[in-house]
């Protein structure tokens, strides 16, 4: 299997032409923007056929000529990263209503003001109810293989909804890993040409998408939309495996879990950070802590099922939220006190707000972090239910 | 009586069908929503009539959304994505690259044609951007304003191609003398700042010339843009059999003059006047909307109409 060493938006822009994207329509975003540069220079050197490039004067276009190029049939990619998610919000909404399956690389920022370009989840995770999946990549290859399972399940004839491939500024976008990358006949074996749903070529047959809903048909409209989300979790399994057993990395589980088995306590969070906590896991295990990691792969469709089955044998879990809820807590720890409420898994559940706007996360601050979970389970009581980590005091 | 089924399946002698400067066949169906005299809905009805039903419509948020009518029906023959207002002229853009990506034909004479169906508020005010986008990109698509002069959909508000004096509901005439109190934006002026392949304003009082406009932008590669003025008696105070004569009045007197612009070309087309322009009063007489308007109102929108179709005059001179 060819391997390249390539940052994760390069990762990011390989997936995309090894899926055959037919129209790419972006606008340039620190931290994303070599994603597009790249895809422009397969272009140029004549590396890709088929392949329209729209360079839209905004994001909001940019979601706007994704969804115009798959209703009529083509596979659209885009790629941005904070303030242009922001902007792009009402076309999400259109994107997934209309059911077009467009896969999107969100590069987490932190929202402004204050400026920021750092890794930060909330721009993502405040896209949370627009009814796109969300997957959160620990690294460059899971960038890229999450695009390419991305087009997969979104195009699945049970499915047809968008994908966003989450990946962190910086320690993701543009730092360089090496990537396994399978060759392109393997890839077109297990990603072939979309077979859309309804396309607007079809004069035989003229219809219209998006028309009027009156109050005695658009809650229907919502509920197809709730059972497709609910098939995609199916799908999301399922193309996992056949992902694993064609090019051996296995996506199969929607939480990946890592030394859970006989935890007592597990640290839980999404993205780049969890490579950090896995480290930590490491140590703090050779130092007779009973640890575990769990790493949420997809946000949207949420794991339920999952989440219970490791929430029912464990003491505690230590929520590491990159990003918050003004007015509530992190959005993860939100999410997963909600899924256990109505189960009768009660581990002890704290959440640390971390890393916001790119504050670095260490392998001693999760060592920090076990200690004073071990202290809670002890006590059995809850110094308090959200922690600002790093706050300068 | 016969039924509307059967009209639409009538055969017409040969005789009669030589005469016929519009295609018969109708590609937009009885049961729409539109208001009576809608000038909007025969627009829609002649551009479906040019393109024969081999058109991809993309309609933002307008009152064209609601004519095409509710899910599941649609009064078009011809396939119809409903998008956000300020959307049209990026789902254009993504709908023809879709088509080129995928090997299919745009524009020609057996070509698909991309169509953008936007009113004045969403081409004007929201959709501006979106439209220079899809201009300066030089997409092969045609972005249609249909300019009703207002929002129309969402009860008659003022949008920046209200004319000088205009009763809407946000600029009411009332004893402190509000109205609308900016000149009409000039669309197509912006539209051929960005050198389109093809520009052009239309009526709905002038199917023939509208329809060879419509051809026009069929065979001719790039963007194209048509500004068509369409009267509405519901947000015009006007009388509903009156919308061809008011559209026709706003050609006659300069008001909305009909030309296009062509590789840096302006042509001003008959049936604009040749000679002086009907006075504007006549064309405002005819609308409650401009009821409020003082003779110094009258005089200042007249002096706008009459500078503006100088200056056209000059274009096409300079530039003819």
């Amino acid at each position: 299997m060819p391997k390249k060493v390539v940052s994760g938006n390069y990762a990011a822009a390989y997936a995309a032409k090894h899926a055959r994207v037919e129209v790419v329509a972006a606008y340039p975003i620190t931290p994303q923007t070599s994603i597009i540069e790249k895809i422009a220079e397969f272009i140029a050197n004549g590396e890709v056929e088929n392949l329209q490039y729209v360079p839209v004067e905004s994001e909001h276009s940019a979601m706007a000529a994704c969804i115009g190029a798959s209703a009529t049939g083509a596979r659209a990619f885009t790629a941005t990263s904070a303030q242009g998610l922001a902007l792009m919000h009402e076309m999400l909404h259109w994107a997934a209503g209309a059911r077009l399956p467009i896969v999107m690389v969100d590069v987490n920022r932190a929202m402004a003001p204050p400026w920021s370009v750092w890794d930060d989840q909330t721009d993502s995770l405040a896209q949370r109810d627009t009814g796109w999946m969300q997957f959160y990549a620990e690294n460059n290859q899971e960038v890229y293989d999450g695009v390419l399972m991305a087009f997969k399940i979104a195009e699945h004839e049970k499915v047809n909804l968008p994908v966003m491939i989450v990946e962190s500024a910086f320690i993701l976008s543009h730092t360089y890993d090496v990537v396994d990358m399978p060759e392109q006949e393997e890839i077109d074996e297990f990603l072939p040409p979309r077979k859309p749903l309804y396309t607007l070529t079809d004069f035989e047959n003229p219809f219209s998408v998006g028309a009027l809903g009156t109050p005695a048909d658009y809650y229907e409209f919502r509920y197809k939309i709730a059972g497709a989300m609910e098939e995609a979790k199916k799908v999301i399994k399922e193309v996992g495996r056949e992902f694993g057993e064609r090019f051996g990395r296995d996506y199969s589980q929607m939480i990946e879990l890592y030394r859970t088995d006989d935890a007592e306590i597990v640290f839980m969070g999404m993205g780049s950070l969890m490579g950090t906590v896995k480290e930590a896991v490491d140590m703090l295990r050779s130092e007779g802590y009973k640890v575990g990691a769990a790493k949420v792969r997809w946000f949207r469709p949420f794991p339920k099922e999952e989440l219970y089955e490791l929430a029912k044998n464990v003491e505690g879990i230590a929520v590491l939220d990159r990003n918050f809820s003004f007015g509530q807590e992190g959005i993860l720890f939100n999410e997963a006190k909600g899924v256990l409420y109505n189960t009768d898994a009660r581990p002890i559940m704290k959440n640390y707000i971390v890393g916001l706007g790119g504050r670095d996360l260490t392998v001693n601050d999760v060592k920090a972090i076990a200690k004073n979970m071990k202290e809670i389970i002890e006590k059995d009581e809850l110094d308090r239910e959200v922690e600002w980590y790093h706050l300068k005091r | 009586m016969v039924s509307l089924e059967e009209v639409t399946k009538m055969e017409l002698p040969a005789d009669v069908k030589k005469r016929l400067t519009l295609p018969f066949e109708e590609h937009f169906y009885a049961g729409h929503t539109a208001c009576q005299g809608c000038g909007a809905a025969l627009g829609l009805r002649y551009v479906l009539k040019a393109y024969g039903g081999k058109a991809i419509f993309a309609i933002p948020a307008c009152c064209s959304t609601i004519i095409a009518g509710p899910w599941p029906y649609t009064a078009l023959n011809a396939p119809l994505f409903h998008t956000a207002f300020e959307t049209t002229g990026a789902v254009i853009s993504g709908i023809e690259a879709a088509l080129k990506a995928k090997g299919y034909k745009v524009k020609g004479e057996d070509g698909i044609m991309v169509i953008g169906w936007a009113g004045d508020g969403g081409t004007a005010d929201i959709g501006l951007q979106a439209l220079s986008g899809f201009l300066e990109r030089g997409h092969d698509a045609l972005y249609i304003m249909y300019d009703n002069e207002a929002y129309m959909n969402t009860g008659i508000q003022r949008s920046s191609s209200t004319p000088y004096g205009a009763w809407t509901t946000n600029t009411p005439g009332g004893k402190k003398h509000f109205l609308e109190q900016r000149p009409k934006k000039k669309v197509i002026d912006i539209v051929i700042a960005h050198k389109p392949a093809y520009a052009a304003t239309a009526s709905v009082a002038y199917p023939e010339d509208f329809m060879r406009k419509l051809k026009k932008a069929q065979t001719i590669k790039g963007p194209a843009f048509i500004q068509l003025f369409a009267p509405c008696p519901t947000g015009w105070r006007s009388p509903t059999d009156k919308t061809i004569e008011l559209a026709r009045l706003a050609v006659q007197t300069a008001y909305f003059p009909l030309f296009e612009y062509e590789n840096g070309k302006y042509k001003i087309n008959m049936p604009s006047p040749n000679k002086e322009p009907k006075p504007l009063e006549e064309y405002l007489k005819l609308q409650g909307r401009f009821k409020y308007m003082t003779k110094e109102d009258m005089e200042i929108l007249q002096e706008w109409v009459l500078r503006e179709w100088e200056e056209l005059k000059k274009k096409a001179k300079l530039f003819g």
